[in-house]
């Protein structure tokens, strides 16, 4: 008895808590430093930013890139890290404490949604030239798939990219763009091929300050509002063919590949942003008197929160268990769809559900909830609708 | 430049301090530890230098096991190396014992100028740097929030906060202790190649035996100061709201401050 309570209490000395069996001190440290910067240089900030519909990117970027947070995953050789998916895992997780989803959806578009199928299928001229200065934060990146007719079913997009010489020449639009007012290139999604099927359809890096293009709208948003979303046009607009990533007809594949990192990316805000949520909202009711005791007295209240408390440590030990598939090198599309359709509904479930319980204030903008639930809205729309996720995992299953 | 940075790392600014039932320190479970923020200044401060003029940084720091923590971060900045005094017998030592600590540390190692906080944010002394400037046979400048060190290494002018937000401006010759102030800079983040640096730079560890001091000179045993009690302040109650027309208000309020909250 004695024994296996002094063994016990060693083991508990060696591990301070359960975060510790995933991450280990340097990760601590990068925890720390994009909590300070979080902190100090986003939500110092954010209401000004919210109120003007955008975040100044170019300087943000810069800054982070200057720490090395923008290519923690990418190769050294384009001036990325080199470090695993719990490198990059901390810092999704740190950047889930801004105090909205403008930003961390705005600079997931850098790092998990315009750059990685460059990677993975650019030559060594598309990432010296884009992944590089990406990955440092000296260019603003979009990712440029949705159009005013083709959103959940992406091949219908009608964008096209006519090869002409040593050109591509580009026309279309495309819509719903994050960062589309002050990106200095695309990721761009065109048709190549008038052929049915999914091999018509070509990615390419398309640089902003060429003729032809144009931010024909800077679009007015319920939520994120301090992420700038844009309508854009193509009219004849020529890129070199270098700028073609990958081989062309293959550009439907490495998108469904490239949504993978996207949807991966907002995983951590169903555990971290919901708690932070959570967190506030227990502040709230302990301290608001309502029928002479405090709020958090209700039982009612009190099984909601630990309701979602269960929920949110499922999805976050499911977050684990994919970084875990990925790190082993297992395709992991099936456990991120189920993760990105739970993260969405749960993340809207608890805002709406914290919003309830502040009552009259919740309804107010000055009450940090009311952004919370706006920007709620967006994660079961954008990067594929919750529908589409359903689709996906019907057909993985062979439905 | 050799430059040293005295640095603590003490309970995070945000951690809700609860004392232990025994009223002998505070309850430390589950507290997340920092660097202490004023030492932030100072480190940055000495890589400024180091920028400038060249040299290295050596981290001091006297603390638990969990000190290292703290003396990585501040490796991962850009300081150079490390010295760690962590022994049992080091614990539970006051501004006094901690001084003879660090002087002992410090004395071997060569330097032009040693930095650090004006205070540690835990137990707010704010003596520890008179005290090993005093065993260093150096002289110290506190509360500094600007420093310009001599091109030649020698000598420097610092910039001191006194009342009502006037500066003084001291000339010193070096090596002198430089406590650092708020406003002297902006403390750079620890960048992620800095953090995988820091893994491979070396921290010296020295216990008692290493320190050459003996156990009654150091930690508690050394202390000139016992602490009898902690205790929190009392809770503030909640506040009191009056009403009615602006006279009756006026008297109502004039009775409360003379009676109950005896300011007037
Ligand atoms: C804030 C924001 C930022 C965005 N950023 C970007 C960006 O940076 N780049 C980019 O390319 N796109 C971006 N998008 C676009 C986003 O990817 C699309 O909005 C999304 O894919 C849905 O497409 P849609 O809007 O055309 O909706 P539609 O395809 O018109 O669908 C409308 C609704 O119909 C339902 N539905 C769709 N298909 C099915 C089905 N098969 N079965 C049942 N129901 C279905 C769903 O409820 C869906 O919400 C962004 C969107 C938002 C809101
Ligand atoms: C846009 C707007 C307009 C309004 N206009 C008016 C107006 O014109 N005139 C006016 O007089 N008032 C007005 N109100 C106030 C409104 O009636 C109150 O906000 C409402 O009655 C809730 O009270 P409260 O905000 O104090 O919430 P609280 O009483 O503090 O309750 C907060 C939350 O706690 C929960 N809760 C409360 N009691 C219990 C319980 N017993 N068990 C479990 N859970 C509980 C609920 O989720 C509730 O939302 C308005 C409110 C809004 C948002």
């Amino acid at each position: 008895m004695e024994e296996n309570r002094i063994r016990e209490n060693q083991m508990a000395e060696q591990i301070a808590g359960p975060d510790e069996l995933y991450f280990n001190e340097e990760h601590g440290m990068l925890r720390q430093t994009v909590k300070d910067f979080v902190t100090k240089e986003i939500n110092a900030h954010l209401d000004e930013w919210e109120a003007k519909g955008e975040s100044p990117l170019h300087d943000l970027f810069k800054k982070m890139g200057d720490l090395g947070l923008l290519g923690i995953r990418y190769d050294e050789a384009y001036g990325g890290q080199g470090l695993d998916y719990w490198y990059e895992l901390v810092f999704l997780e740190e950047l889930a404490h801004i105090e909205g989803l403008g930003l961390p959806v705005a600079i997931a578009v850098q790092t998990h949604m315009a750059t990685p199928a460059i990677a993975e299928f650019g030559s060594d001229y598309l990432k010296q030239t884009y992944l590089r200065p990406a990955l440092a934060g000296d260019m603003v990146t979009s990712i440029a798939v949705t159009e005013p007719g083709a959103g959940s079913d992406v091949s219908a997009l009608a964008t096209t990219a006519k090869r002409d010489g040593d050109t591509y020449v580009i026309n279309g639009s495309k819509t719903f763009i994050t960062n589309g007012t002050q990106a200095d290139f695309l990721t761009l999604l065109a048709r190549t091929s008038e052929k049915p099927g999914y091999h018509s359809f070509s990615l390419f890096v398309v640089p902003t300050d060429l003729p032809g293009f144009e931010v024909s709208k800077k679009l007015d948003k319920l939520g994120m509002r301090s992420s700038d979303t844009a309508e854009l046009f193509f009219d004849d607009l020529r890129i070199p063919v270098e700028n073609l990533i990958g081989e062309e007809g293959e550009g439907f594949i490495y998108q469904m590949r490239q949504f993978q990192h996207e949807r991966y990316s907002v995983l951590p805000s169903a555990y971290i942003t919901t708690m932070d949520m959570i967190n506030m909202t227990v502040d709230y009711l302990r301290q608001r008197i309502v029928f002479g005791k405090p709020l958090i007295k209700q039982q009612v209240l009190r099984h909601r929160l630990a309701e979602w408390l269960t929920e949110i440590e499922c999805i976050k030990q499911f977050t684990y268990h994919i970084v875990r598939m990925k790190s082993a090198g297992l395709d992991a599309t099936r456990e991120i769809t189920m993760g990105k359709l739970k993260a969405a509904r749960l993340f809207q479930e608890i805002a709406q559900g914290c919003l309830q319980m502040y009552g009259g204030m919740g309804f107010m903008n000055e009450t940090l909830i009311s952004r919370y639930y706006r920007d709620s809205r967006v994660f079961s729309v954008g990067g594929g609708a919750d529908e589409v996720m359903c689709e996906v995992i019907g057909k993985l299953e062979g439905f | 430049m050799d430059i040293l940075v005295c640095m603590k790392q003490v309970p995070d600014t945000e951690t809700k301090i609860v004392i232990n039932p025994e009223g002998t320190g505070i309850v430390t479970d589950g507290i997340k530890y920092v660097m202490n923020p004023y030492d932030e200044f100072a480190v940055e401060e000495a890589l400024k230098i180091k920028e400038k003029m060249g040299g290295t940084v050596t981290i001091v720091s006297m603390g638990p096991q969990r000190a290292t923590e703290a003396i990585r971060t501040a490796l991962a900045m850009g300081a150079d190396k490390g010295v760690h005094l962590c022994d049992d017998a080091f614990e539970g030592a006051d501004s006094y014992s901690t001084a003879k600590a660090l002087a002992a540390a410090i004395k071997p190692l060569s330097y032009d100028i040693i930095l650090g906080g004006k205070q540690a944010v835990d137990h707010d002394n704010a003596q520890v740097y008179a005290a090993l400037a005093e065993l260093l046979d150096i002289s110290h400048v506190s509360i500094v929030t600007q420093l310009d060190v001599a091109e030649d290494g020698k000598s420097a002018v610092a910039q001191r906060e006194v009342e009502g937000g006037a500066r003084e401006v001291i000339e010193v010759s070096l090596p002198a202790f430089i406590a650092c102030q708020k406003g002297l800079n902006e403390p750079r983040y620890a960048s992620l190649p800095g953090i995988m640096k820091a893994k491979k730079k070396p921290i010296d560890v020295i216990d008692l035996a290493k320190s050459g001091l003996s156990a009654d000179e150091v930690g508690e045993k050394g202390a000139k100061l016992k602490i009898r009690k902690f205790f929190l302040p009392p809770e503030r109650e909640a506040g009191k709201i009056l009403e009615g027309e602006p006279e009756e208000l006026a008297t109502q309020l004039v009775k409360l401050l003379r009676e109950e909250a005896k300011a007037i």
